[in-house]
């Protein structure tokens, strides 16, 4: 099975994030970057189904050229060659030009299935996959937590809300974004380091007439809704003013 | 033009319907719903979708919308969209919505700005208010671009009951609509829960829930010991039934169960908005996290900036003395 999954470079979780002087994106210049943690349940999942099935496992990605390290990344932990597109606009872009970076790449691939994370954790579409499948013209579903194969067809489990789920079935070529959690995450090895390094990386210039289709005006901290009595002092007075506001004021101990 | 697309299963309406269409009555501009389905059932949802004031409501009935299937609605909805121009679409930023809108938005050439939870003028434009990066920031995005544009409004952003009723039930019209053969590819099965849950959350009169912040399955003692002295349930963000370190009948969230208890107390949580809205309903909420920034901190009542590791024994033992 020819499988692409779609991987993107995020600020990792623990950065201490501050909004740029434009205020319009963040402060990323130092920041440390990794895979977005949905994509690296995708790319899991992806060699999962090489090991059941066969194939190859391209990793796909759109961003700055700093991306590199992420798709390095994936390709150590085992997929077989990577297609990454590079443009300077794609960090903070849309869900849409991103789709359109990707698709533009991955079209003459003729991949039987790709694979995306559910969602990024910076902007947080959930959108670039489901828009990647209708710009490639292959059937979709979304936030998906099992996936079987069989005579040229998939059946999928989805999640739906408040614990319920749904199998979907569909043929391929087809395009899935998975949910985080689907498996456990193996991590590289340092043969698989190694390795990476000889492995296939085609980079492609993005288009330069991709359009946004959406402007971000302003980034802020978003306003307090609730007065939080916050408790200072060390942990234990802490801890003992804590006890004491449950037990009098809320009376919830 | 708002075209308001309103989501149905089996004849009854979602509830999140009505708060998209409390957000398209805000602007001031004529709103149409459109919702599809089949047979009696919709037609029951669309009598009740015609109290709210609104111009008219277009039910799209087809056998093949019977049930929801993401071919099946981007394709009746991207007739609906293209025969009635609207300047903007609204939704609730439902599963559903998620799945079938990005790729409907798509199909007539636009994008969604999605998961908002307000819209206001800014500078002669429509601002939608959305999270971002994890709920650490809220950013005001504008749609680029001719219209229509597209937007999904986040669960509990607008109240239901603020909803404009009309004197009289708006038209309810028929939207015909014609699917080619073999259009919709996904085949569905009927929607199951897996074996019943073992723990039901939402009658814990107390919450000790943990995060990330744990870092590992073998600090998970801590916590247990701190429910136990409050006499409360141990339960989790998503990634820690993700990891496995505790049973996905733990998770609170979005995908997990929402609850109400008179107590929860966060540790090491840091709030994204799959796991508020949860959450958030609880009388007493505690949060205890090292990032002063964590936006769990904007719910809670009580807060400690700490380390869990030195905040948690540190609570116990306050508790005992």
């Amino acid at each position: 099975m020819k499988i692409a999954v779609c991987v993107k470079q995020v600020v990792t979780r623990e950065w201490p994030l501050r909004v740029d002087e434009a205020r319009t994106w963040v402060e990323d210049r130092d920041a440390s970057f990794e895979m977005n943690e949905p994509d690296a349940y995708a790319l899991e999942e992806a060699l999962r189904l090489r090991e059941q099935h066969g194939g190859e496992v391209v990793v796909c990605s759109a961003g700055p050229a700093r991306a590199a390290q992420v798709v390095r990344e994936a390709l150590a932990r085992g997929a077989d060659r990577a297609i990454r597109v590079e443009g300077g606009g794609l960090a903070a872009a849309d869900a849409a030009m991103v789709a359109e970076a990707l698709a533009a790449a991955m079209r003459d691939e003729q991949f039987e299935l790709v694979l995306t994370g559910l969602q990024s954790d910076d902007q947080g579409f959930a959108q670039t996959g489901v828009v990647l499948a209708e710009l490639l013209g292959i059937p979709h579903a979304t936030i998906i937590m099992e996936v079987q194969v069989a005579d040229g067809r998939l059946r999928v489990k989805r999640e739906l809300e408040g614990g319920w789920f749904q199998w979907v079935s569909m043929p391929t070529p087809a395009l899935l974004t998975i949910q985080s959690g689907i498996n456990q995450l193996r991590y590289a090895t340092l043969k698989g380091i190694m390795a990476a390094k000889r492995k296939e990386v085609r980079v492609v210039e993005a288009a330069a007439d991709l359009v946004p289709r959406q402007e971000i005006l302003e980034i802020r901290v978003p306003e307090k809704t609730k007065q939080t009595h916050m408790i200072a002092g060390s942990p234990s007075e802490a801890a003992a003013e804590l006890v004491k506001v449950l037990r009098e004021e809320a009376r919830v101990i | 033009m708002v075209l308001v697309i309103a989501e149905q299963r089996d004849g009854v309406l979602n509830n999140a319907s009505w708060e998209a269409l409390v957000a398209a009555q805000q602007l001031d501009e004529p709103v149409r719903v459109a919702v599809a389905g089949a047979g009696d059932g919709l037609a029951a949802v669309g009598a009740e979708l015609a109290a709210a004031d609104v111009e008219s409501i277009l039910t799209v009935d087809h056998p093949e919308l019977e049930s929801y299937t993401p071919d099946g609605f981007v394709a009746a909805f991207a007739a609906v969209v293209t025969d009635t121009a609207p300047d903007r679409v609204f939704l609730a930023h439902t599963y559903q919505t998620r799945e079938f809108a990005p790729r409907l938005a798509a199909r007539v050439g636009r994008s969604l700005i999605a998961d908002c939870v307000g819209v206001r003028p800014r500078d002669g434009r429509l601002a939608f208010v959305r999270p971002m990066f994890q709920g650490k920031f809220v950013a005001d995005v504008a749609a680029a671009g001719p219209a229509p544009h597209f937007a999904s409004f986040q669960i509990g952003a607008f109240r239901p009951d603020a909803l404009e009723r009309g004197a009289a039930p708006a038209p309810v019209t028929a939207f015909p609509v014609t699917l080619e053969p073999g259009a919709i590819r996904q085949q569905i099965e009927v929607p199951f829960q897996e074996a019943k849950q073992a723990v039901d959350l939402t009658q814990a009169e107390r919450i000790v829930a943990v995060g990330r912040g744990i870092k590992g399955r073998e600090h998970l003692g801590l916590v247990e010991s701190l429910a136990t002295a409050l006499g409360a349930e141990v339960a989790a963000s998503r990634p820690i039934c993700d990891s496995g370190w505790l049973p996905m009948d733990r998770q609170i969230g979005s995908s997990g169960q929402t609850v109400a208890p008179k107590l929860y107390l966060a540790l090491g949580i840091s709030g994204a908005i799959q796991h508020l809205v949860g959450m958030k309903g609880s009388r007493t909420i505690v949060a205890v996290n090292k990032d002063a920034d964590a936006p769990i901190f904007e719910v809670a009542d009580y807060g400690i900036v700490g380390d869990l590791f030195d905040v948690v024994p540190a609570i116990i033992a306050a508790l005992d003395a």
